[in-house]
């Protein structure tokens, strides 16, 4: 194996487009779920944003209605989630499960036309002499737009949870919606939008992964990376600033196994090909067991919520 | 203004309408999708739940393939619905799936080429051994250290396929098979053949297995005290840890059962449809078992039917996608949107409808 094959810089660099969508999606069912809701199917609206946005971008030659598109996928195939469990009052657990299946076969459908293409390239954001600097210019500041809007909707996100009125209305609801619909405040209204804005970062994480990550469109390509959005959701206690290193830990680990892979690593491909879900299995059961004595996650989080008066 | 007024108990017509009901709008809205692809709705229709079982030109290779593709269904979907009954959510299937036909084909593999009546029904045991083992991880991780059992499934699914594709090249691979991935083909040496029971009707050792488990599970929820505490859990998890229940055997019963069901499975198709341990036999029987589990209102006897029905989609499926060159995907599709309906619908047995005015309690 040759290890100087692999270059810090660019590892760095690598890591934060690896990363970034799993940030979006992540940051996405934050909100969701500190709003009380359990959606399982971040896979599902991933992979629906991912041949949404590659369809689009394809069709329009612009990667930023690319990427509009991919948020809107997926934030259309979320309302369904929201439609079944806020007015139907189905199970979300089974409902969240429902819009992974249907997501993956509706998008390997819509993708059929699109196999083998290859994405118009989304620009770089000029920042200028920062991008200069040695080392750090090409790890840090050389990247496309999308990689500093998810930097920048990682502290939006906080900034929301934490700083406003809506953002404590919706803790509130997540914590206790019996109490929060006393006080007056539209439940299933503020778990929509909440539901919305996590489908539609899913489908922007989908849509980042077919655009710029990969770039190409192949069926079944988000290969769990909704399922480690959703424990990336677990490992940061419900908190954005956590999602940001969780997302980038993982992205870590999954750009580090691929650089290995490349430099002809003495373990075989199956094995560095599967240590980001086995990652993702430990940090899981380190978080869980030391979090033993009580939970960080909202009390009302996947409860249904059927208003009596 | 339509209003929602919970049930005091289920509706018992309701349980057994709403996944008629269901199927029916999954038609009318399949019927659409096919319609926004150009093709033919009502051929679509009847190629998919007609022609398999009647048209003269196809019904006698479809007909067998029913029994073949529902038998690992029903297996699975019949573990999986004890789980999803008692509050755990064994959403991994599929790994177990793949890590039992692993490890019934090394076992089988490795007394290659004798030829004996032991070893398949040892295969079938290391089958349900490996479909239990892998379902351990989930289940221990959540009793000891309270890990989430779906993330934790569900993550396993792809340690397992990139075991399968280990194995498939490496460990298990057909040494006379010319450097090609798969392993030897288990379908053709007698010892481990899961050959058809009855000519010409799909029967093998899977579909009985399948035919068991249902009666199993059958006396276990209605007959038995297990039962009871399975579906007591569920429904008030407070109100069982009072009755007794130790929920962290219940986690452990319920992934144990289903992890070696879904093992069984896997052993049952890489021996007998299947033919191999391939990188890619496994065609996702773990998750539409999910599907087959709900439909099949996690009874087992509906199980049974829904695994049926499922079967002839998969079938239909192939079909009109040879006759009438609809796409594969369009039925996986199809299929997810079946649990949709499944689940809008089902409110119709928990909840009545009131019109007018809502009334204050």
């Amino acid at each position: 194996m040759d290890l100087s094959a692999i270059s810090p810089a660019l590892l760095l660099a690598s890591l934060m487009i690896g990363a970034t969508p799993l940030l979006l999606a992540a940051l996405g069912e934050l909100v969701v779920e500190r709003a009380g809701v359990l959606n399982l199917g971040v896979e599902g609206m991933m992979i629906l944003g991912a041949i949404c946005g590659f369809a689009m971008a394809v069709e329009t030659g612009s990667p930023p209605l690319g990427f509009l598109a991919g948020a809107v996928g997926g934030a259309l195939l979320s309302l369904v989630f929201a439609v079944l469990t806020q007015i139907f009052l189905a199970n979300q657990v089974a409902t969240g499960l429902a819009l992974t299946l249907f997501g993956l076969g509706l998008s390997s459908l819509l993708g059929q036309g699109y196999v083998g293409i290859k994405p118009p390239s989304t620009a770089r954001l000029d920042l200028g002499p920062l991008s200069d600097i040695p080392l750090l210019g090409r790890a840090f500041f050389s990247h496309d737009w999308m990689v500093y809007l998810s930097l920048f909707l990682t502290l939006a996100t906080w900034f929301f949870l934490s700083r406003t009125r809506a953002g404590l209305k919706l803790r509130a609801i997540g914590e206790n919606h019996e109490a929060a619909h006393a006080l007056g405040l539209h439940v299933v209204a503020i778990r929509f939008a909440a539901i919305a804005f996590g489908g539609a970062m899913a489908g922007l994480g989908g849509a980042y992964l077919s655009l710029v990550r990969v770039p190409q469109w192949t069926e079944g390509m988000t290969a769990g990376a909704g399922w480690i959005a959703l424990a990336i959701v677990v490992f940061a206690s419900w908190r954005p600033g956590r999602v940001l290193l969780g997302a980038y830990l993982f992205g870590g680990v999954t750009v580090l196994q691929l650089n290995l892979q490349a430099a002809g690593s003495a373990l075989p491909v199956e094995y560095l090909s599967m240590s980001p879900y086995v990652v993702t299995i430990l940090v899981l059961v380190l978080i869980s067991a030391r979090r033993s004595r009580g939970t960080a996650a909202p009390a009302s989080l996947g409860k249904p919520f059927h208003a009596v008066s | 203004m339509i209003s929602l007024v919970r049930r005091p108990q289920p509706s018992r017509v309701w349980a057994w309408a709403t996944p008629i009901l269901a199927v029916l709008l999954t038609v009318i809205a399949g019927s659409l999708m096919f319609a926004a692809l150009g093709k033919d709705p009502v051929a679509a229709i009847r190629t998919i739940f007609y022609d398999p079982l009647f048209d003269p030109q196809f019904a006698g290779y479809s007909r067998p393939q029913l029994l073949v593709k529902a038998g690992p269904l029903i297996l699975i979907a019949t573990g999986l619905a004890l789980g999803f009954k008692a509050g755990v959510w064994n959403i991994g299937a599929e790994g177990q799936y793949i890590m039992g036909a692993i490890a019934g084909a090394a076992a089988g593999l490795a007394l290659y080429p004798i030829e004996a009546t032991f070893i398949f029904p040892l295969m079938v045991i290391a089958g349900a051994l490996g479909g239990w083992i892998w379902a351990m991880i989930p289940a221990i991780l959540k009793t000891r250290f309270n890990t989430n059992e779906i993330l934790v499934s569900l993550l396993l699914v792809y340690v397992a396929e990139n075991l399968l594709a280990s194995v498939a090249v490496g460990a298990l691979r057909n040494p006379e098979g010319g450097g090609f991935p798969g392993s030897r083909n288990l379908a053709q040496w007698a010892s481990s053949a899961n050959a058809e029971l009855i000519a010409d009707t799909g029967l093998h050792w899977g579909v009985v297995a399948a035919i068991i488990a249902v009666i199993f599970a059958y006396v276990l929820l209605h007959r038995h005290l297990t039962g009871v505490h399975i579906r007591l859990a569920g429904q008030a998890p407070r109100a069982a840890r009072f009755a007794g229940v130790n929920p962290n055997r219940l986690v452990v019963f319920c992934f144990a059962i289903s992890g070696a069901l879904a093992g069984l499975a896997g052993i049952f198709e890489v021996t007998g449809p299947a033919g191999q341990i391939s990188i890619d036999f496994n065609v996702g029987y773990g998750f539409t078992a999910i599907i087959v589990a709900f439909l099949g209102r996690l009874h087992p006897v509906g199980i049974l039917l829904a695994g049926l029905l499922m079967a002839l989609t998969y079938i239909g499926g192939e079909l009109a996608s040879f006759m009438l060159g609809i796409p594969a995907a369009a039925i996986q599709a199809f299929q997810g949107m079946l649990l949709f309906f499944l689940l809008a619908v089902d409110v119709l047995t928990h909840y009545s409808i009131r019109l007018g005015s809502k009334r204050l309690a």
